[in-house]
């Protein structure tokens, strides 16, 4: 058991940043917001997995919108409505809470919540990364229900999926309810049971985001070598570094989805890498042979280990490009079933990152 | 040439020196230095002064261009600031994160602190979030006015789409407190609430001293006789005219930069390389691409406030003309003896070895009147060699790609830089350097900058694009550029997701010079 507070945010917003392989939108706000509310609220304490009581109720809190909405309509309590709305409709209440991703801004929403509820979080989350949307996260995956799922605005309104016909259809319902919002929303969802959470959850990823960040952080101030501090953490390896040479945007489907050109530099010199995203970082080839692909975790930093959203693409910008390899959970059938590369429309096979 | 004939003087504000030139097209006619003044306007004054003579008889000076960051100190020294609040256009929206959350405390305490949030504000697709109560910013208005607030930031979520809340709460303080100063952020920042509200709030609390200053230009101007134009330089090297800077005075902030880079490329004839601005306490350096510098690609701290702003990425290192060299070990910087250095330097008589006593005694320059005889030849050249390997690193982390580029020099400290830099096809030393700056708020041209949302399920990316650009290109040359000479120099597209059918949000700036 840890206890997080304000000064864990900074590390955990750049440690989520890069485990957000490009998406779950601006850490800075994200964090700011966490900040504010444990100065209103309180420190929240975390539990690792193991040490969740048997008798826990533990709710998985998201957030869901478009990162460009969400650094300017900013969220405030509504992951806290979420909750509220979802334990009136199960007429019982949380014991603890768990972040439905640790990508991103998204990963400390959780702590609004927990903090204004006094509850614990579990450190866990249910994609050791990020991903674009709601069904993909090894709780569903792993068999927790779907529904009932709380979804709520900044304005009071609060809406119920109280039964679907899959993790997709709540995707969908979610998705076009979070349009009518405004674009950004958040929700509650999955209640488990303690042991649900150690069979279906990806393990230790919020210490693993605040290690990570805690690692850049260090390594910037002693002027260390920041590629070094970060495998050390992660493991995995450096696919790429340079300088990028293309943006390529179009948003279909409510997806920002494109293709970033990067000319090599230093040991790179003269080949290029092409990364495919779909508001995350899906495909990763150099010289037009695939490198990394999606469950593994493409990562961009610029030189100061600040991780780049694909947002904040822009032609001219120096990055290093990481590959990870993915939580053991989505790397079976089942797993690949959901967030394989086919399951984002490329006809392509899962091959594990050579390291 | 373009623009042949065209007479006009450039003034660069230093921290220590105020540089004027003169120019007629392309041709530098006379420079003239002065000390910077407390005031700006006296040091403005002198060098203004210093170039007056050259005027070719019987023409007329046909602008002035100004490059200041002088409001920036207003903001670092806290001083001189208008008591300002910020209206936030939102609720029932962001109140988890109120006004002014992230600010430095003194700075926030410096103009008052007044936060307040409004009824209002729009969702992405142009819905409002909620309608105006014209009662309750009534109510407002009349509590910060009994506190004395002289300025007002006004932010709307997501006004950069649709700016008409952000109006109607300014006509009301124009209708109800005429008094006070406002500032919209939509007219300063991009998307990003936070980052948009704190700049549009830093521009309102600088408008007191930004209109005394520029009031202050403009009598010493006709003072002079000058009956030109006024133009100021903005962080991406385009012009303002004096009334919309004495609006949006934070619009300057980065300007000097800015000119440096845009002054060595005219000098050099160099449009792609490194530019490397020795000073006295400092060394900055920037990459130009295409003549103009690149941006850079974080947020931008102004005094500890976030901003978004667009601004040239310039990495600075604390090395100049001024830092103070040690021995055992070698140590140069990263103090300095910064304006003393006339008094402290051992080649004027004072006690401390400085980098410009080891350009001295290693026989690259000669100023002063002490010969640095106590200087040993070890020490100079590792302490000269010690500077250069900082300055190449500084180099290579802002090259456009791993090989070769040309390296431009300028700033009165450059005599301290190699003529063979790791990583320089060429090292540049153009003539006039010493007010690259000056030159390049001379040289700066007009721009038209355009936003609007398209419709892709109605159009092509490609055929927004090419409108968005034509109608940017049409405002540069309204705004007083010669057609012939505009072009495109930014543009940034941001696809609005979740909407019904995509659409693309799409930025696009255009410069030209002035007729």
């Amino acid at each position: 058991m840890w206890t997080l507070m304000e000064e864990h945010l900074e590390s955990i917003g750049i440690g989520a940043g890069i485990l957000g392989t490009g998406g779950g939108g601006n850490p800075y706000v994200g964090q700011l917001r966490a900040r504010q509310a444990i100065r209103e609220n309180g420190a929240v304490e975390v539990l690792s997995p193991a040490e969740v009581p048997t008798d826990a109720r533990v709710i998985c809190i998201g957030a869901i919108g478009a990162p460009t909405v969400g650094v300017e309509k900013i969220r405030d309590y509504q992951s806290y409505y979420a909750l509220r709305a979802l334990e009136n409709f199960l007429g019982t209440t949380a014991t603890a809470l768990i972040t439905n991703e640790i990508g991103g801004s998204s990963s400390v929403e959780v702590v609004i919540p927990a903090s204004i509820a006094r509850l614990p979080i579990v450190d866990a989350d249910g994609m050791g990364r990020a991903f674009p949307e709601i069904q993909m996260k090894t709780f569903f995956t792993y068999g927790i229900p779907c529904t009932p799922m709380a979804l709520a605005d900044e304005k009071g309104n609060t809406a119920i999926i109280s039964q679907a016909v899959n993790a997709r259809w709540v995707e969908r319902l979610a998705r076009s309810l979070t349009v009518q919002m405004g674009s950004v929303a958040c929700y509650a969802v999955a209640p488990m049971s303690a042991h649900q959470v150690c069979e279906t959850a990806v393990p230790h990823t919020l210490s693993l985001a605040r290690d990570l960040g805690q690692a850049v952080q260090r390594a910037r101030n002693l002027h260390e070598n920041i590629t070094e501090a970060i495998l050390g953490v992660c493991g995995g390896k450096v696919l790429f570094q340079g300088k990028i040479s293309d943006v390529e945007r179009r948003t279909t489907e409510g997806f920002s989805r494109g293709k970033v050109s990067i000319g090599g530099t230093g040991e790179y010199q003269g080949h290029q890498m092409t990364i495919e995203f779909q508001n995350e970082n899906l495909i990763a080839s150099v010289d037009e042979r695939v490198v990394c692909v999606v469950p593994d975790l493409i990562c961009l930093t610029d030189d100061r280990g600040e991780p780049m959203t694909t947002e904040r693409l822009r032609y001219g910008f120096r990055v290093t490009v990481f590959g990870f390899p993915s939580p053991e959970l989505w790397t079976t059938a089942e797993g690949l079933a959901v967030v394989g590369p086919k399951a984002f429309g490329y006809n392509l096979d899962y091959t594990p990152l050579e390291l | 040439m373009k623009n042949e004939g065209f007479l006009r003087i450039g003034v660069d504000v230093g921290g220590t020196n105020t540089d004027a030139v003169l120019m007629e097209g392309t041709a530098l006619l006379s420079q003239a230095k002065s000390e910077t003044s407390a005031d700006v306007t006296a040091g403005i004054f002198d060098a203004l002064q210093g170039v007056l003579g050259s005027i070719p008889r019987g023409r007329q000076v046909r602008a002035v261009m100004l490059g200041t960051t002088h409001f920036v100190n207003a903001l670092i020294e806290r001083k001189h600031l208008a008591p300002t609040a910020v209206f936030r256009i939102c609720l029932p929206a962001t109140r988890l994160l109120p006004p002014l959350v992230d600010w430095p405390r003194e700075l926030r305490q410096a103009i008052g602190g007044h936060g307040v949030m409004i009824d209002g504000g729009h969702e992405v697709d142009g819905r409002e979030i909620n309608t105006l109560d014209c009662a309750q910013i009534r109510r407002h208005i009349n509590e910060i006015r009994e506190k004395g607030v002289r300025a007002v930031a006004l932010c709307g979520v997501f006004s950069p789409v649709d700016p008409s809340h952000e109006r109607q709460v300014a006509a009301l303080f124009a209708k109800e407190a005429p008094e006070i100063a406002v500032s919209l952020s939509h007219e300063i920042g991009r998307m990003g609430l936070l980052e948009r509200e704190n700049a549009a709030t830093l521009n309102a609390s600088l408008i007191e001293v930004a209109h005394r200053t520029i009031s202050g230009i403009r009598s010493a101007l006709s003072t002079l006789g000058i009956d030109a134009p006024l133009y100021f330089s903005q962080n991406d090297g385009t012009l303002m005219d004096a009334e919309f800077a004495s609006r949006y005075p934070v619009l300057t902030m980065a300007s000097g930069p800015t000119n440096s880079m845009r002054g060595a490329a005219f000098l050099s004839g160099v449009q792609d390389g490194i530019v490397v601005d020795v000073g006295g306490t400092s060394t900055d350096v920037g990459a130009l691409v295409s003549g103009f510098p690149r941006e850079a690609s974080v947020v931008v701290e102004i005094a500890g406030v976030r901003t978004n702003f667009r601004m040239p990425d310039v990495v600075s290192v604390a090395l100049g003309g001024g830092s103070i060299v040690r021995s055992d070990p070698l140590r140069i910087g990263p103090d300095s003896v910064a304006f003393r250095l006339k008094s402290e330097a051992i080649v004027f008589g004072g006690p401390t070895i400085t980098a410009t006593d080891l350009a001295v005694a290693a026989g690259r320059v000669r100023i002063g009147s002490h010969e640095p005889t106590l200087i040993p030849d070890l020490l100079a050249r590792e302490g000269i060699d010690q500077f250069n390997t900082a300055v190449e690193d500084v180099i290579d982390q802002l090259k456009l790609n791993a090989g070769s580029t040309p390296v431009i020099l300028v700033g009165g400290g450059s005599v301290l830089v190699n003529d063979n830099l790791q990583g320089a096809s060429e090292v540049l030393r153009p003539p006039h350097a010493e007010v690259a700056n000056a030159i390049g708020a001379a040289i700066a041209q007009v721009g038209g900058q355009m936003e609007k949302v398209y419709d892709l399920g109605r159009m092509t990316r490609q055929e927004a694009l090419a409108d968005a650009q034509g109608e940017a290109e049409q405002k540069a040359i309204s705004a007083g550029a010669l057609p012939s000479t505009v072009e495109v120099v930014e543009l940034e597209e941001i696809p609005l997701t979740y909407l019904p059918s995509s659409a693309i949000r799409v930025r696009v700036k255009a410069v030209g010079d002035l007729v």
